[in-house]
């Protein structure tokens, strides 16, 4: 394990150890760079995993005050809790299902293909399937990814059962146990998959993939890669010429330390991306930095979710297996006559008791609501999961009198579901019902969004320097030695689960910093 | 604190949830007949309030399945943070007393009635409490998961890979394209 002085500005500085920021510092160092990942959450590891969903909760989620605004029904609901990601060594890729599918070509090109969905800050992405196309396929041979590289898919669960035989008799085709970066054989020193069904609680096995203990390790096996856990960034710092020269970060004791840097990439999930840059603002760059565009928070999406869960006559036992590794994909691809733009898929989902109680009808009480959760051992689930419109209004922002431990303002997140999102969801409610009908439901249900873990948007990137705030590289436009690495580079949200694209958009970005740096560009 | 802070709060709560589910079991598997002798444990709340609260813990979340020694542990955990948050102690004696203020003690009213006085105190600082820390530890005991058909940890298992994760037998299995055999 190395250690870098703190003085030492010859080290990349990447903020985030999840599925951007772990990846790239792999990447990174395989090329020989120097790099410092700091974390602001503590390193844990399968062994300290609990199969238990409050434990687990409390010892991975990103709890820190966060506040809420918009029509959303997470403003009601968890009005602290806009999002559901991580803060652990690892990311939100500790608590994510694996579900990995490439995106769709006319997703990259949402103005052109949804170009007369009003009140939406649409924009076409600064790059084409094509020219992301080897990127995906190092990011699916190195998570693994089933049914690619020849990889078998995962055997389906109780609850994929229900999801098939309800799908194919409504007339759905393509429905499989998906493509999952979870091994369905033993692959790169980690062991196949137990059908523990505790994905979301940090995988006890390792057959998921994890930047945890894949790219990190990898990373520190080079002997460039100094981890920093309990680091939590403060301020990105620059000079006079408008250069990133290092990152102010808090250590466990509370400690603030200065790194310098050669070059700062940001990857904190699309929330405390936006956050970091905003609480960096200084006379140079009074709006924050690299917001020249005025665009850095806004745009926040969080895709179209629901769930719908269904109860039968007879055991289901949804919580035994693979979460995720089941889709519905029919409903994905390009069809504008459904009366809304954009796609989504069904994945099957899966809570525990304490989890199911808490958000198949948040706040509810009972007699009603108790005869649900009395169906638990027969109740299936699914996921929907689909494009959502950016709109400039929908955006993280800094709290003007909420702070949180270290003194800056806390993000507020504000989401208003735009009528498109609307649209799909309840059209997604109603083809959801009639998958578990279809093998004799005796209940639907209709469950609202959880708090988001996929959070996208917040620094898109833009061809022009004015629609956003990142190039096709995730570089800023104001600041050549300054990357954003996670989700909030995407322009639009498509309607895939944002990961694998994250992990591929870090691998190619790794590649440009190289190449930049060769030339002597950054 | 805000009802649906809920998430916020379980961060302190669950720990001692997890802690007290244990001991509550002892005490109520010996006592499960003398309602008097687990309302002596409590160390905030006097034995009217605790007996009241327990009654207040069934109407919210009411489960045929479960025994008072089940919701007596929801009892407990408000009974000990409210010892040690002098907030939680007064919104939960304001909010008994107040359950108390009509013609006749909550816990002599007919469930219809105890269920009418609740829906009008819905949005009270007190039910939210009740119902917030109520969602968590009710829900988080091994007793509760047991009866209501819940399994828990597959962990020390192995998982359910040898354990029934595939074995639902009252629809056809799908296709081997869809669904390939286990390794």
């Amino acid at each position: 394990m190395s250690r870098f002085d703190p003085s030492d500005d010859s080290v990349v500085v990447i903020i985030g150890s999840g599925a951007g920021g772990g990846t790239l510092a792999n990447e990174l160092c395989q090329k020989g760079f120097k790099v410092v990942l700091l974390e602001a959450g503590k390193r844990q590891s399968s062994a300290t995993f609990h199969n238990d969903e409050w434990f687990a909760f409390n010892q991975l989620a990103w709890l820190d005050k966060r506040t809420t605004s918009g029509n959303w029904q997470i403003a009601r609901d968890f009005p602290n809790l806009p999002a559901w990601t991580c803060k652990t060594v690892g990311g939100t890729t500790v608590h994510w299902a694996g579900a990995s599918l490439r995106f769709q070509p006319h997703e990259f090109k949402a103005k052109t293909t949804y170009s007369t969905v009003t009140g939406a800050n649409l924009l076409d992405w600064p790059l084409t399937l094509e020219e992301l196309e080897p990127y995906y396929a190092k990011a699916e041979f190195k998570m693994g990814v089933t049914r690619t590289n020849d990889i078998p898919g995962l055997p389906g669960n109780n609850n994929f059962k229900v999801m098939y035989n309800g799908a194919t008799r409504v007339g759905y085709k393509t429905v499989h146990t998906g493509r999952m970066a979870i091994n369905s054989r033993p692959r790169d020193d980690r062991s196949s998959c137990w059908q523990l069904g505790f994905c979301f609680q940090g995988c006890k096995s390792g057959a998921k993939w994890s930047t945890l203990y894949t790219e990190i390790p990898k990373g520190e096996a080079t002997g460039k890669l100094d981890v920093r856990p309990e680091s939590q960034a403060l301020q990105i710092q620059h000079n006079a010429h408008g250069k990133a020269t290092g990152v102010l970060y808090a250590d466990k004791d509370g400690k603030h330390i200065l790194q310098k840097a050669r070059i700062v990439c940001v990857a904190c999930n699309s929330i405390e991306s936006a956050r970091l840059l905003l609480n960096s603002s200084s006379s140079t760059f009074p709006h924050g930095l690299a917001n020249s565009s005025g665009q850095v928070g806004k745009n926040y999406m969080r895709h179209t979710t629901g769930s719908v869960y269904g109860t039968f006559k007879q055991p289901v036992f949804m919580n035994r297996g693979t979460v995720m590794a089941g889709i519905v994909a029919d409903e994905s691809e390009l069809n504008l006559k459904r009366g809304f733009a954009g796609g989504f898929e069904f994945e099957t989902i899966s809570l525990g008791l304490p989890f199911a109680a808490a958000f198949l009808k948040p706040g509810a009480w009972g007699r009603d609501y108790t005869r649900l959760i009395d169906q638990y051992p027969n109740m299936a689930g699914m996921w929907i999961v689909g494009e959502d419109m950016p709109q400039e209004t929908n955006a993280v922002t800094l709290n003007p009198t909420v702070k949180d431990q270290f003194g800056l303002p806390v993000p507020n997140v504000h989401y208003d579901d735009h009528p498109n999102d609307l649209a799909m969801r309840n059209y997604a409610y109603k083809r959801g019902a009639d998958i578990y009908n279809a093998v004799g439901a005796v209940q639907t249900v209709a469950v609202p969004p959880y708090p988001s873990t996929h959070n996208l948007g917040t620094c898109r990137m833009s061809e022009k320097s004015r629609d956003g705030v990142c190039n096709k590289w995730g570089q800023t436009h104001d600041i050549k030695n300054l990357f954003i690495s996670d989700g909030s580079q995407f322009t639009t949200s498509a309607g895939e689960n944002p990961t694998l694209t994250i992990v591929t958009l870090a691998i190619r970005q790794a590649d440009h910093i190289a190449h930049e740096s060769t030339k002597r560009n950054l | 604190m805000k009802r649906r802070e809920f998430l916020q709060k379980s961060a302190i709560v669950v720990a001692g949830a997890a802690a007290v589910v244990s001991g509550v079991a002892a005490v109520s598997n010996a006592d499960e007949s003398n309602a008097a002798q687990w309302t002596a444990g409590l160390k905030t709340l006097n034995a009217h309030e605790g007996e009241t609260l327990l009654k207040v813990a069934r109407q919210i979340f009411p489960h045929d399945r479960l025994d008072d020694s089940d919701y007596i542990v929801v009892v407990q955990d408000l009974d000990t943070e409210a010892g040690t948050t002098p907030d939680t102690a007064k919104v939960l004696h304001d909010g008994l007393a107040n359950l108390d203020a009509g013609n006749a003690k909550f816990v002599t009213l007919s469930d219809d009635q105890q269920l009418a006085v609740l829906q009008k105190n819905e949005s009270t600082p007190f039910f939210q409490k009740v119902h917030g820390t109520e969602l968590v530890s009710l829900y988080s005991s091994r007793a509760v998961w047991k009866k209501l058909g819940y399994q828990g940890p597959s962990y020390p298992i192995g998982g359910y890979l040898h354990h029934g994760f595939n074995d639902l037998n009252w629809l056809p299995n799908p296709p081997e394209w869809a669904s390939p055999k286990p390794a």
